[in-house]
């Protein structure tokens, strides 16, 4: 017998996230333009509507105007494959994400989840494994000397730095006796955000992040003043459009994941204490996740026109001389602390 | 239903097996293999073993795969730089393949295909479960294992460090 509703209900679900998080990687663009202009003591976009705020739209358009050119020498087939596996996986972490306590429609529960794996944050360390897939299937294919060499910065840096990360993880699966996102986001009820417990996990996932995100100080794979455009420097129109869509949402996913695992997700202290309705319980605590996330994709931003790029030895010597051996001491750490003190 | 994944899964499987073999180009070559995992990580969502196919994704579709692909892309390899191969290899080749046809078709001859059914539901696959048997059954050949990973990780460098002399 199949369940017709949870059927109907998983679509819209998948629906709304698709159209959010790309409606938000767009406004993330117009956000980081207009972040930059304030930084830098700018006016930035205003052109288009008031404060211009139709640039996204715009943008979008152009990138579909712009001619698709295929360098003679690539290998089209991969070519094209690139830039869509690149988004493609971009998109699948945000399945895992519960985005907030569930509606109540009489008798009905629509979860805010699309799928509530019980080895849910190994799925996400297989997503972003898997992530790199796209810029290296890219930049070989663009056939140019700079592509390949952005695409190998991509992935050796990808690669370094997903141990960090995972390393960061098991702290927090440590802490919470689950793989399970929900339950580690439920764990954190109250007060009890994960960043208190793990500040030095937490600071080794943020840095990991911006590596995987390709995001500055670490955006050596495209650093315009080395390699043109690194990894995208043959690619043209919406395909080029498709890897800078790509970053943008990757942001806003490390931005969810980040909320998610220290920082309690949808709860905030005392929402339980308001005596609300199931229903606007669930919108409030919708709007607290989303308060969250815009607060690190902001600080996203904020970095990136803050700090200069590393250089790449410095990029490598930072994952595996530092990152690594401080995560191991925080596993080791986290796992006394656990066995001899609680 | 999953009878029907099953077989979809298998063609999938045996097809993307086949171009890793046959294809010219070793790009081609990575990258179907890389499909061809994902469809055993699929066989094992089937067998309800999540968490092995979740591991079997990050390890060998994530991270073995990764490396396969940055050295066909560092090495540049070509169709066109492919060599053409000697008498002796390729009588070699003959030779051993045809030795492994006659171990093929030995070995499928002397089986028996049963009833195909996939196995009941059970949590077995679950990663409370593994982790439990792990370090219960399995502590002393888990222990050893890690250490083998260790110690060809230090050999790893060791071969490397030796090379800048």
């Amino acid at each position: 017998m199949i369940d017709w509703w949870l059927i109907l209900d998983k679509v819209i679900l998948v629906v709304v996230i698709f159209v959010v998080s790309l409606a938000i990687a767009a406004y993330s663009t117009y956000g980081e333009r207009k972040i930059a202009a304030v930084i830098q003591d700018r006016i930035g976009p205003d052109r288009a509507g008031p404060w211009g705020i139709f640039q996204p739209l715009a943008d979008g358009g152009k990138f579909f105007f712009k001619e698709d050119i295929t360098p003679n020498a690539a290998d089209k087939f991969l070519f094209i494959l690139g830039p869509s596996l690149f988004i493609t996986t971009a998109l699948m972490t945000s399945a895992i994400i519960p985005w907030g306590k569930s509606f109540f429609f009489g008798e009905h529960e629509f979860s805010l989840q699309v799928a509530d794996l019980n080895v849910g944050i190994l799925y996400l360390l297989a997503v972003v494994s898997i992530g790199g897939y796209g810029i290296m299937i890219g930049g070989w294919a663009s056939n140019n000397k700079f592509a390949l060499l952005g695409a190998l910065r991509a992935s050796s840096q990808m690669i370094s730095y997903e141990v960090p990360m995972g390393m960061a993880i098991i702290s927090i699966i440590l802490m919470s006796n689950s793989l399970n996102l929900r339950e580690i986001v439920d764990m954190q009820q109250g007060f009890h955000w994960n960043v208190f417990y793990q500040p030095l996990g937490f600071l080794i996932f943020l840095i990991c992040a911006f590596a995987e995100c390709n995001r500055a100080p670490f955006d050596l794979p495209e650093s315009e003043s080395e390699l043109v455009g690194g990894y995208h420097t043959e690619y043209s129109s919406m395909k080029l459009g498709f890897f800078l869509f790509a970053e943008y949402i990757n942001m806003f996913i490390s931005s969810t994941i980040i909320a998610c695992l220290f920082f309690g997700g949808y709860h905030f202290p005392g929402i339980d204490s308001l005596g609300l309705s199931p229903n606007w319980a669930a919108i409030v605590s919708i709007c607290v996740l989303f308060a969250k996330i815009f607060f690190f994709i902001f600080f996203f931003m904020w970095v990136r026109w803050t700090l200069p790029r590393f250089r790449y030895d410095q990029l490598m010597r930072l994952g595996w001389k530092v990152l690594i051996p401080l995560s191991i001491f925080n596993v080791l750490a986290t796992g006394a602390w656990l066995t001899f003190v609680k | 239903m999953s009878q029907l994944l099953f077989f979809s899964l298998s063609i999938l499987t045996i097809l993307s097996a086949l171009v890793v073999v046959f294809t010219r180009k070793p790009m081609y070559s990575v990258l179907s293999l890389i499909v061809c995992f994902f469809t055993i990580a699929g066989h094992y969502i089937l067998l309800n073993a999540q968490f092995l196919a979740i591991t079997h994704v990050i390890v060998y579709a994530g991270a073995i795969m990764v490396l396969f692909l940055f050295t066909v892309m560092l090495l540049n390899l070509n169709a066109e730089s492919d060599q053409p191969k000697s008498g002796k290899l390729r009588i070699a080749a003959m030779v051993a393949a045809g030795m492994l046809f006659v171990t093929l078709v030995a070995s499928i001859k002397s089986t028996t295909l049963g009833e195909f059914s996939l196995p009941p539901a059970s949590d077995n696959g679950f990663v409370q479960h593994v982790g439990q048997r792990l370090f219960t059954d399995y502590l002393l050949p888990f222990e050893i294992s890690s250490i083998l990973f260790l110690s060809a990780m230090i050999g790893a460098v060791v071969l490397s460090k030796k090379e800048k002399h």
